[in-house]
């Protein structure tokens, strides 16, 4: 890395915390709590529109998981999204109804979020279709593993992005208010994920699963990144790239190892292909708010016709965190 | 006769507490010593929930620094006050805050009441020691270490680096033989009183005030000169991963240290609240004489170590990424072959492959319009697809995913000249390849085929030019796949030994004879060709030697049993 380089990242680091500055005019503080974080607290942020549906199991997950912090910007919801979180007591709420792509997709909103309750602690950066899995999860809270990762003086924890579908068509799979979307949508692939290093932040960009294999089958490249660092002990001075997928200083995306060994990583579930989500999809195509000019809908919307069912026979059933250990997608590094 | 405990601690001192008292209740005297840097709330609530127990001492707060000598003055003083304030004592038992007694503490005196003249404290000369990070080991005891190891790293290491060079050593005291081990150990009280009482004991704290980590060294050293029966091990279970930091026990670890029948154990993790309830509780039975036994344990840890340091040969992943120039490591997880040329000769060889060997047989996995999988699937295992797009998009990650995802089955596949190419280096690169290449095959079905002689010839052309790279590159000098070549010419001269030492591979021991062979092309006129190839001013070299005439073993071999040797 020539010093040249280093510096224009430096800079790109700055003006990126600048920007988001700039863009935290365009918040609302609806409810605010975050007198009320305690020095260990684990925070977690959230942008969200319209996920009225999934608000409780979502909260439920990681208030299991010993979350009590959580920090979230909605997006203009009208479909009582707002009104749910401010019952709730854990929860500070930001507003906005700006452009969700001009704002880099939410990431300059909860960059400085980020920089205003972050710094200091551990933070994990989920959406509300995402859940965190990491080693021993269903025994162990998150405070264990982030106890475990200080000790370590680890500074950023990888999980990758696992889609998961169900075997029925899309639009059949209807996920009650309350139920676990995993029950429904519990089906993923398990070797088809085609990895490349970035080698202008240093990150792996991962990309495959069943949206490379049924969406962009004929343009591979536009598939989604599936690479993704939720978990960060937030330092002065860090911010995201570009969703959670990448970070500055680079240093924070180097969630893997180079030499052979395995480094302790997680996934993050992702519950998308419910039976919302073809309605879903058209609506987004619409507000045109996604990124690359929402090209990741538009595929979708192709390739969607009814009765579409992502579901193949070499699909796996979810079980748990030690199959996706034994199936490669995730390591305990030397975790015990 | 009993054992008395010195705790050394600095944070979570409710868990400290929690034990301290628990041994306390026992009759077993506490020396706490908590380090100066806790919070003073922290240290007064504590100091309160123990003010019940008669037998529990605080000696003064020292602030402690990793690595330093305060925490062997700390230990000191702690030795000291038990020393003199419990003259019951029999045996000293130094554990920190982060540990957990897994037995009853009956169980320990009995164990120590056996075995009265013991020291337990692992002790280890330094050309012995094999964890120290870093290779400091002998240095430890004649270097200086002004810098801090946490804080300074590099100065640290210029320091280190620069007595090296310069050849400054200090001077080992007389009557200290250095020896390292873990900082948890259990003394009698006889060799402990002559440590403390030791006449030298000012030139040795003076000396070991400037050794590295003296915790792991100053007991460790002086016992050589005091005690009288060094059993060299440690009654604490501590392990250590390959940071040297020490590994931690959760809940889910219960069984597991209920099994390694050890005494105490660290680091236990402070919310760990079903171990502390499960070991303080009253009612765990007493194991009387049995030995610890932590194998198992130590056999999760050795894995864990290992999966962090080597991780799973031939997986890449989110955490598991080598580097491109790692040729030390597997690229796949396991063997698999690669046939170049025989479906081109053989019209069903996959079907015949795959009866003979019981291995998955592809097709030609790097055709250029679709993956070929075996009986045509359009999926495979681990939801490939067999999109040439997606394939072409990372060829080698389809490979080795394709390998990963079929562990426990040999696979196999066609490749060519016809197929997309760029995988050539990697599977050259593979120590797990294994390549069985006929050159010029590729023209037997061009000879067959009713094409345009004009375009058979381009087409010759181009696979033999492109062939012909393929083949250089696997003889290449960096090639590590197994690699086996013969022209057609050679192939076609007496196929059936190839043929059959290729199906001992997958059935070795069994001396199985091929009693049914593949149906080979027919080759009448082959030659004539050739040279009408060569006619055409093509030379096609890879072929191999082709007579004119028809040769006579080019025909359908014959069905007879072969024996190679």
């Amino acid at each position: 890395m020539s010093l040249a380089s280093t510096y224009r990242l430096r800079l790109e680091r700055k003006k990126k915390r600048l920007r988001a500055v700039r863009k935290s005019r365009e918040l609302t503080p609806v409810v605010d709590r975050t007198d009320e974080i305690r020095a260990k607290d684990i925070l977690l942020f959230c942008t969200l529109r319209n996920e009225r549906q999934r608000l409780p199991y979502f909260m439920a997950y990681y208030r299991k998981l010993g979350i009590n912090r959580f920090l979230f910007v909605d997006n203009g919801s009208d479909d009582g999204s707002r009104e749910y979180l401010l019952d709730q007591s854990d929860v500070s709420l930001w507003s906005t109804t700006q452009s969700y792509r001009r704002a880099k997709f939410g990431v300059d909103w909860l960059n400085w979020l980020l920089a205003r309750h972050g710094v200091g602690h551990w933070t994990l950066v989920v959406d509300v279709d995402e859940f965190f899995v990491y080693p021993f999860c269903d025994s162990r809270p998150l405070p264990a593993l982030t106890d475990w990762l200080d000790a370590s003086s680890i500074r950023s924890f990888g999980a990758m992005l696992l889609d998961m579908y169900p075997k029925e068509s899309i639009e059949d799979a209807v996920c009650k208010e309350g139920q676990n979307p995993l029950e429904v949508a519990e089906y993923f692939d398990a070797g088809n994920y085609m990895i490349s290093r970035n080698p202008k932040y240093g990150n792996l960009w991962i990309q495959g699963g069943a949206r490379a294999r049924a969406f962009f089958g004929n343009e591979p490249e536009r598939a989604p990144a599936l690479n993704k660092i939720p978990l960060v002990k937030w330092s002065r001075g860090n911010v995201y790239i570009s969703s959670t997928h990448t970070l500055l200083p680079r240093g924070l995306n180097l969630v893997y190892d180079e030499n052979g060994g395995e480094k302790a990583s997680g996934c993050l579930l992702h519950a998308k292909f419910l039976s919302s989500f073809p309605e879903k999809s058209q609506e987004e195509l619409t507000r045109k708010q996604h990124y690359a000019n929402s090209h990741e809908y538009r595929a979708y919307n192709k390739g969607l016709k009814r009765g579409t069912s992502l579901w193949t026979k070499w699909s796996e059933k979810y079980i748990n965190w030690r199959q996706l250990e034994i199936l490669g997608l995730m390591s305990k590094g030397s975790w015990v | 006769m009993s054992v008395g405990f010195i705790m050394l601690a600095h944070k979570n001192l409710d868990r400290v507490a929690q034990v301290a008292g628990y041994w306390a209740q026992r009759d077993h005297p506490v020396v706490i010593h908590i380090d100066a840097r806790a919070p003073r709330a922290d240290f007064d609530e504590m100091t309160e929930v123990l003010q019940k127990f008669r037998n529990i001492r605080f000696v003064a707060r020292r602030p402690c620094d990793w690595g330093k000598f305060s925490i062997v003055a700390a230990t000191l003083d702690a030795a000291e006050i038990m020393l003199a304030q419990f003259p019951d004592v029999s045996h000293v038992f130094l554990a920190s805050g982060s540990c957990l007694p897994l037995r009853p503490v009956e169980d320990l005196d009995a164990y120590l009441a056996a075995r009265p003249d013991t020291d337990f404290i692992e002790s280890v000369t330094t050309e012995e020691v094999t964890w120290t990070v870093g290779g400091l080991d002998l240095e430890r005891f004649t270097l200086r270490f002004p810098f801090s190891w946490k804080k300074h790293r590099r100065l640290f290491d210029a320091y280190v680096n620069f007595q090296r060079r310069i050849g400054v050593q200090r001077r080992i005291p007389e009557g200290v033989e250095p020896h390292l081990g873990s900082q948890w150990w259990c003394l009698t009280r006889a060799t402990l009183q002559a440590i403390l009482t030791d006449p030298k004991r000012s030139v040795y704290d003076t000396y070991f005030s400037k050794v590295w980590i003296p915790d792991e060294a100053y007991f460790q050293s002086l016992v050589r000169k005091h005690g009288r029966e060094i059993e060299s091990r440690s009654l604490t279970l501590s392990r250590f991963d390959h940071q040297g930091k020490p590994h931690v026990f959760y809940d889910d670890h219960l069984q597991l240290l209920q099994r390694s029948d050890c005494f105490v154990a660290r680091k236990i993790w402070p919310r760990a609240n079903k171990l502390y309830r499960r070991f303080l509780a009253d009612e765990i039975k007493v194991l009387a004489r049995i030995e610890p036994n932590p194998r198992k344990l130590d056999k999760v840890f050795l894995r864990a170590n290992a999966r962090r340091t080597q991780g799973r040969a031939g997986l890449k992943m989110q955490s598991r990424f080598p580097r491109r120039d790692s040729w030390a490591l597997q690229k796949t997880c396991a063997p698999y072959s690669v046939y170049e040329g025989f479906s081109d000769l053989f019209s069903n060889f996959d079907t015949w492959m795959e009866k003979r060997t019981g291995t998955r047989v592809h097709g030609h996995l790097f055709h250029k319009s679709a993956v070929k999988f075996a009986g045509n699937a359009e999926i495979f295992n681990g939801c490939l697809s067999n999109s040439a797009k997606l394939r072409d998009y990372n060829p080698e990650a389809f490979l080795t995913n394709l390998i990963w995802n079929t562990q426990g089955e040999h696979q196999t596949f066609q490749f060519g000249p016809a197929d997309r190419q760029e995988i050539g280096r990697f599977l050259a690169s593979d120590q797990n390849a294994s390549l069985y290449v006929v050159t010029g095959a590729w023209s037997v079905p061009l000879f067959h085929s009713e094409m345009n002689f004009q375009r058979v010839r381009r087409i010759a052309a181009r696979y033999q030019a492109i062939e012909a790279a393929h083949v250089e590159n696997l003889r290449s000098e960096h090639t590590r796949a197994k690699v086996h070549i013969w022209t057609l010419a050679e192939f076609v001269e007496d196929p059936m030994p190839i043929l059959q030492s290729i199906i001992e591979q997958f059935d070795p021991g069994t001396s199985r004879k091929l009693t049914e062979v593949p149906k080979m092309a027919d080759l009448t006129g082959f030659g004539k060709f050739v040279q009408r190839l060569k006619n055409e001013g093509m030379n096609p070299h890879l072929v191999g030697d082709f007579p004119l005439g028809d040769i006579a073993l080019h025909k359908t071999p014959s069905l007879k049993p072969y024996v190679v040797r």
